[in-house]
């Protein structure tokens, strides 16, 4: 009960917003070319999600026409290209970072280059991904791949430097060899810090993806609202922004709901 | 030193110093400690905060090794942590990742045993602690009492024969604490361990001990060594127990006083 009030309260500044906007564009206070009635921005949202030609048999399944809309192929563009991105950022960024946590000799040789190297945006990136990768999805998932290598790297480094000592300890009272400590006390003991790494990461790539497809591709979530811009769709614009913002809701859902799921050991995510 | 090492001592220390710097000084944590404890013996070291008896139980297990002075278990001298000496710290350190079952066999994975040896081994120590009921729970959802029930089955599995307990008991609430020590004495009855066992409680450690070894405050050295022969169950309000608890009140106080004195003055490091 007490649930469902609580949903009907979390309610109430969306649609007053919504109102607002609604009075906005149809009262005439703005010029509805700039900023389209909620209506507007629906409708247009429903044709950018159907599919464009009519459903073909010989064409193939009722399930692959579904999905031939030019939102459904931008949204799995976009996303591809941050799965791809994020599993290199992090495939690199995870066994450096170890290495970086566990030796000091490791740490000692990289984390100045890291330093230097770390407050560079990876829009900064953006003319040298070109030049080294032209156009395309290289230049896009090496951006991306930036975006989510040093989040994740700064906290598994983290995570491993921070390891309690006390488990350490019990590790080598109980016998422990050296591999056997790493792979069962550091590795899981720093988990809870490298999940919030990939969460981080994961939502640099998914800025990133969006500007670079402003940049570098010609289809994805990025480029079709830029698209829209020079045609002065605007209500395709606020489709496409909310599609952002709803995929990106979604992937950081179901992060946190894997990293809970895989750390329900763990004290800090009994709230969460 | 060898020569010097009682055959009936199951751990041997002798002439054990820790020196520390300070500010540039030395801080003799341990000097010139000589104990030999005998196969079995219960042995409570009892002292002040600061008085160096973590130190000296940490040397024992291997994990800071003595200035100098030599530690030796079953004759072979002490130079590294190992399982032969299970170690239950006070903060209870069970791996937070793992479930009961699986802190328990940890150390039998690390000796390599058997999958079905480990499965009855656990089993049997989760009898054997009343832990059945919580085997797939992690640490976070056990109480304190719980917790440190587990480790000492971890500690157990290890089938080592001697015990080192740092205060152990000193975070439970006084009900909780007098059930887990009547526990621990019907464990150590039944397995026969050498227990080494640092408590800042008169009471813990006239309760449990065959032998209660006082420290003094910095220097770390052994003030008194007492037996304490009251018969088991001890009845901890009979007059014998009274009288023996508050010789060594004196005792400590003395050394409280002590310690007091040095933090005043400012000079107290910890």
């Amino acid at each position: 009960m007490k649930r469902y009030r609580h949903a009907a309260s979390g309610i109430l500044v969306p649609l007053a917003a919504l109102a607002f906007w609604h009075l906005l564009s149809t009262k005439g206070w703005v010029n509805a070319t700039i900023l389209p009635s909620p209506m507007q921005v629906l409708t247009k949202w429903w044709a950018y999600l159907r599919p464009l030609e009519a459903f073909d048999p010989s064409q193939g399944s009722y399930l692959k026409w579904c999905f031939t809309g030019e939102l459904i192929q931008d949204a799995m563009g976009s996303l591809y290209r941050v799965l791809l991105g994020f599993a290199i950022g992090t495939g690199l960024a995870l066994p450096l970072g170890l290495a970086m946590g566990y030796s000091k000799v490791a740490y000692g040789l990289f984390n100045p280059l890291i330093q230097v190297l770390r407050p560079i945006p990876p829009i900064a990136y953006i003319p040298l991904s070109i030049l080294w990768f032209g156009l395309g999805n290289p230049p896009a998932v090496f951006l991306i791949s930036i975006g989510a290598f040093f989040p994740v790297l700064m906290n598994t480094v983290t995570g491993v430097q921070t390891v309690d000592s006390i488990y350490l300890r019990v590790g080598r009272n109980l016998g422990a060899s050296r591999f056997t400590q790493f792979t069962r006390i550091i590795l899981p003991a720093a988990t809870p810090y490298i999940f919030t790494g990939a969460r981080i990461g994961m939502g640099t790539a998914f800025i990133v993806v969006i500007v670079s497809e402003m940049i570098a591709v010609n289809n994805g979530l990025g480029y079709r609202i830029l698209e829209a811009r020079e045609y002065l769709w605007s209500d395709k614009i606020i489709a496409g922004m909310f599609t952002i913002g709803l995929l990106g809701l979604g992937i950081d859902t179901v992060m946190s709901r894997l990293s809970s799921r895989l750390l329900r050991w763990h004290r800090g995510l009994e709230q969460g | 030193m060898t020569d010097m090492t009682h055959a009936s001592s199951h751990i041997s220390i002798q002439g054990v110093h820790k020196v520390f710097q300070s500010g540039g000084q030395d801080v003799y944590a341990l000097k010139a400690i000589d104990l030999e404890i005998p196969r079995g013996e219960f042995v409570c070291l009892l002292g002040p905060s600061g008085c160096g008896k973590s130190t000296l139980l940490n040397a024992v297990a291997g994990f800071s090794l003595p200035s100098s002075g030599a530690i030796a278990v079953e004759g072979t001298a002490v130079s590294a942590p190992g399982p032969d000496r299970g170690m239950v710290f006070q903060e209870y350190a069970l791996f937070p990742w793992m479930t009961v079952e699986q802190n328990i066999a940890f150390g039998l994975q690390i000796k390599g045993e058997a999958k079905a040896a480990i499965q009855a081994k656990v089993s049997g120590l989760l009898d054997l602690l009343h832990l059945q009921d919580f085997r797939k729970r992690y640490p976070k959802d056990l109480s304190g009492g719980m917790r440190q029930r587990v480790a000492i089955a971890r500690v157990l599995a290890l089938d080592s024969p001697i015990m080192l307990m740092d205060e152990p008991f000193g975070a439970l609430d006084a009900l909780t604490r007098r059930n887990l020590q009547d526990e621990l004495l019907r464990l150590w009855t039944e397995l026969r361990k050498t227990i080494l066992f640092v408590t800042h409680s008169i009471e813990e450690a006239l309760y449990l001990a065959d032998r209660t070894v006082v420290m003094t405050y910095r220097p770390g050295t052994i003030k008194r060594d007492l037996r304490v022969d009251l018969p088991r169950p001890r009845d901890v309000a009979s007059p014998a127990f009274n009288a023996l608890k508050k010789e060594l009140s004196l005792l400590l106080m003395e050394e409280q006083n002590r310690h007091e004195q040095d933090e005043f003055r400012g000079t107290a490091v910890d």
